[in-house]
């Protein structure tokens, strides 16, 4: 058989979604079918629910999906990291146990690998697993846990032997989240909103098919999951983007979308909503003030300048030229757009920025910007972190001695509060 | 050669001739213009090296590399000018290229009338005549509306009255393009470009003492000074406007060169310099610091890069973007020049050291043709100006 062309893959997709695709059928029914016939995966190999393409290939097969409306497999957010580290580390039995209703939708997964001890130094984590004939026996707390309260199962980062270096005792597990010994609470944000979960884990229980890669090797396969992170709010966009039109399938899908955005709905906010700068200077007359415009224009021109430099690191990446420093530099810039947006919105705001709710500017739009932007450089790798990333890899500077990567893990200075 | 068919918009990546002529100008500055000539000409009375300017001039052909061929240019754009002006910048170099070849050449480019510029323009680019342009009077704006400077017409043909200053090399130019507007005219009504030569009756030229001593200053007097016209009378203005602007971008340029420069040379010596046991660029007191000029020095580049590229592609708006890229280069340049001072320590505050130079030429530049608060307040009340009618 020839190689797939992008001529041939348009016709086997159009072929296939006029014999397959309904908008009548129900969500999981016709994502089984996408599953089984490696359409909805088909940068996937073929052994495992995919057709082995070249990402442009399957951005091709993709692209016809989205002509005919057609819905597409399960795989964003958290369910995309776990679909990935699967596919490399797990055994055959855990691909083909678990991916199925993975990618239906029909499970729901969340990532147990914060703990209240242990944030940007994620390697020293401290809940334990103790191992016997049947499995493991899990004990600690994780925290941070989208979507914990309805997953059915969580990937979980615990400590195996405390007697090696920290990034050498850990193992990745795959744990059960509906059983005893699983506790899962909301955690309030200073915001208000409560999107994210306190995970208890006493004595939890897995067995010993839920183990991801070889004992002790736990910290590899996280660096898998942690290496998809970047691609987790790209999938978001573009499910989001779908155009969703009439029957049966988009009202499951509008339902789906609805839960899974749910604790995402701040996060407009928590960017500082340049976008409301100019009209609001404008409409409340406060863009007469000089100081005003400088804050505006603080938060706009870093707002430009972001996009232009992720113009020229895509620029690079098109003409082969290795990727240069501008490449690595968008969180922390994002960070230091919302914050700048923060402050021209406070600015324009003037005395009103002290109000919330309906009493507050935009009612209470503003207020939830003020109180969302320092989320921004926390979550997903803390500015700091962030800095050292940039300072070592970018400009070469020396790492930091480290006094903890050489000892046993249990002779390492820990937090309080962190079980032992 | 056709420079807009040949160089298609760059799309903030560089084609191989572009780079190849890039390095080619890094190559010339190492050779002919390193830190201990530049050196020289600070200590210099004019601060003016007739060889180092005629090699830029003649052996590279730089001056007028924005100019088209049939106006006696090299006939690239506004982005080769740029990566002339961003290499001249990471060098420091001290010549009046700035003044002669970027402001005057893109003033008479676009504010004068075919007959004075095509007289005029091939003397530019060939070095043969130096110029500068004079805008900014006593209040220390560049913004040509707000010109004074008052031109008479006479039997004997025109006369100006009024103070021009912080005229770049214009103790040296041999011929200054005025800016000047008929009497009881107001903004950018009644504006024309004149040219004064050098010594012209009525003119006093009064280099001034600078702050950084590569690039100098001059206050330019004229009582009844004899001066040619250069523009349709009265017209000038939005050439004058289109030229700042262009000029904008190839300072902010020359400004992310500089920048570049001193983080550069600041990252290695916190590689090198040792204190506490350890190389001072393992802690990360020093480390976040320089994370962060290095995210300030590519934003401020990728706002230069689209500045030219926009300039490039006559006639695009290039306004807005213009004071971005100005506002962001002077923000990240000052920042530069502090952390490299600050990190270097004590030696970093030697005159024996050359950090001092880039400090000083960063301290100019970042208010030269307008301070980043001006060009934030001039890109916000020009978006607002742009959507107040979309609104109602």
């Amino acid at each position: 058989m020839s190689p797939p062309t992008e001529a041939s893959v348009r016709d086997e997709v159009r072929a296939w979604l006029a014999q397959n695709w309904s908008p009548e059928l129900g969500l999981a029914e016709w994502r089984r079918r996408l599953i089984e016939s490696g359409w909805g995966c088909p940068s996937w190999p073929e052994q495992w629910f995919g057709r082995g393409l070249s990402p442009a290939l399957a951005a091709v097969a993709e692209d016809e999906m989205r002509a005919v409306g057609a819905v597409s497999v399960a795989q964003f957010g958290v369910r995309l990291l776990v679909a990935a580290t699967l596919l490399e580390h797990g055994t055959d039995d855990q691909k083909r146990r678990l991916l199925p209703r993975l990618l239906t939708g029909e499970d729901t997964w969340c990532q147990l690998f914060s703990e209240p001890g242990s944030g940007s130094d994620l390697a020293g984590v401290t809940t334990r697993a103790t191992e016997d004939a049947e499995g493991w026996t899990v004990t600690g707390q994780k925290v941070w846990t989208t979507s914990a309260q309805h997953a059915h199962y969580g990937i979980l980062l615990a400590r195996t032997d405390w007697n090696v270096p920290k990034h050498r005792g850990l193992s990745f597990f795959v744990l059960p989240m509906h059983q005893d010994g699983v506790e899962v609470r909301p955690l309030r944000q200073m915001n208000g909103y409560a999107s994210f979960n306190e995970v208890f884990i006493s004595d939890a229980r897995i067995g010993r098919d839920g183990l991801v890669g070889p004992l002790g090797e736990g910290w590899k396969v996280a660096l898998t999951t942690l290496a998809h992170e970047r691609r987790m709010a790209d999938s978001m966009r573009n499910w989001g983007r779908l155009q969703l039109g009439e029957g049966r399938i988009y009202e499951e899908l509008k339902a789906e979308y609805a839960a899974v955005m749910e604790p995402y709905k701040w996060y407009a906010q928590r960017a500082g909503r340049t976008d409301l700068l100019l009209e609001r200077a404008q409409r409340t007359g406060r863009i007469d003030d000089a100081v005003v415009r400088q804050d505006v224009a603080r938060a706009l021109m870093i707002e430009r300048a972001a996009e232009w430099t992720a113009a020229r690191a895509r620029a690079a990446r098109a003409s082969g030229q290795p990727p240069g420093a501008e490449g690595s530099l968008g969180k922390l810039a994002a960070s230091n757009l919302a914050r700048a947006a923060a402050r021209a919105h406070a600015s324009i705001s003037g005395a009103a920025a002290m109000l919330a709710g309906e009493d507050g500017p935009e009612q209470g739009l503003i207020a939830e910007i003020l109180v969302s932007v320092p989320a921004c450089s926390i979550a997903g790798g803390t500015d700091e972190i962030q800095r050292n990333i940039i300072a070592e890899r970018v400009l070469g500077l020396p790492r930091e001695p480290s006094t903890d990567t050489d000892i046993p893990f249990r002779d390492v200075r820990r937090n309080v509060s962190s079980s032992r | 050669m056709n420079a807009a068919v040949a160089n298609p918009p760059l799309q903030f990546a560089f084609t191989a001739e572009q780079q190849q002529f890039r390095d080619s100008i890094a190559r010339f500055c190492r050779t002919h213009a390193p830190t201990a000539r530049t050196r020289q000409q600070m200590a210099s009375d004019t601060g003016l090296d007739r060889e180092l300017w005629n090699g830029l001039c003649s052996d590279l052909g730089l001056s007028g590399v924005q100019v088209p061929e049939s106006l006696g240019g090299q006939g690239f754009g506004q982005v080769e000018l740029g990566i002339v002006m961003e290499e001249l910048g990471r060098a420091n170099v001290c010549a009046p290229y700035l003044a002669s070849s970027v402001l005057a050449a893109n003033a008479l480019v676009n504010a004068a009338a075919p007959g004075p510029r095509d007289e005029w323009l091939p003397q530019l680019c060939d070095g043969t005549q130096l110029a500068t342009l004079a805008v900014a009077e006593a209040d220390g704006h560049w913004d040509p509306h707000r010109t004074t400077v008052a031109a008479r017409k006479t039997d004997r043909g025109w006369r100006l009255d009024g103070v021009k200053t912080y005229v770049l090399d214009g103790h040296v130019a041999d011929l200054i393009l005025v800016v000047a507007r008929a009497p009881g005219s107001h903004d950018h009504e009644g504006l024309s470009l004149f040219a004064v030569r050098a010594g012209a009756p009525g003119l006093q030229v009064r280099a001034l003492n600078s702050l950084d001593p590569t690039r100098r200053l001059a206050r330019v007097e004229c009582t009844g000074a004899e001066a040619l016209l250069l523009s349709e009378e009265g017209a000038a203005g939005p050439g004058l406007d289109r030229a700042m602007d262009e000029s904008l971008a190839a300072l902010a340029s020359e400004m992310v060169g500089g920048a570049q420069a001193l983080l550069d040379a600041t990252v290695s010596y916190a590689k090198m310099r040792i204190q506490f046991g350890r190389p001072i660029g393992s802690f990360q007191a020093i480390k976040h610091r320089l994370a962060d000029l290095l995210l300030d020095v590519e934003f401020a580049r990728s706002a230069a890069y689209r500045a030219c590229e926009r300039a490039a592609e006559d006639p695009s708006p290039l306004r807005e973007v213009a004071s971005v890229a100005k506002a962001l280069a002077s923000d990240a340049f000052m920042l530069a020049a502090r952390e490299a001072v600050q990190l270097h320590g004590g030696i970093g505050f030697t005159w024996e050291h050359d950090t001092h130079l880039y400090f000083k030429r960063a301290q100019s530049s970042s208010v030269l043709l307008g301070s980043a608060a001006e060009h934030r307040d001039r890109y916000v009340l020009s978006l607002a100006a742009r959507t107040a009618g979309d609104r109602p």
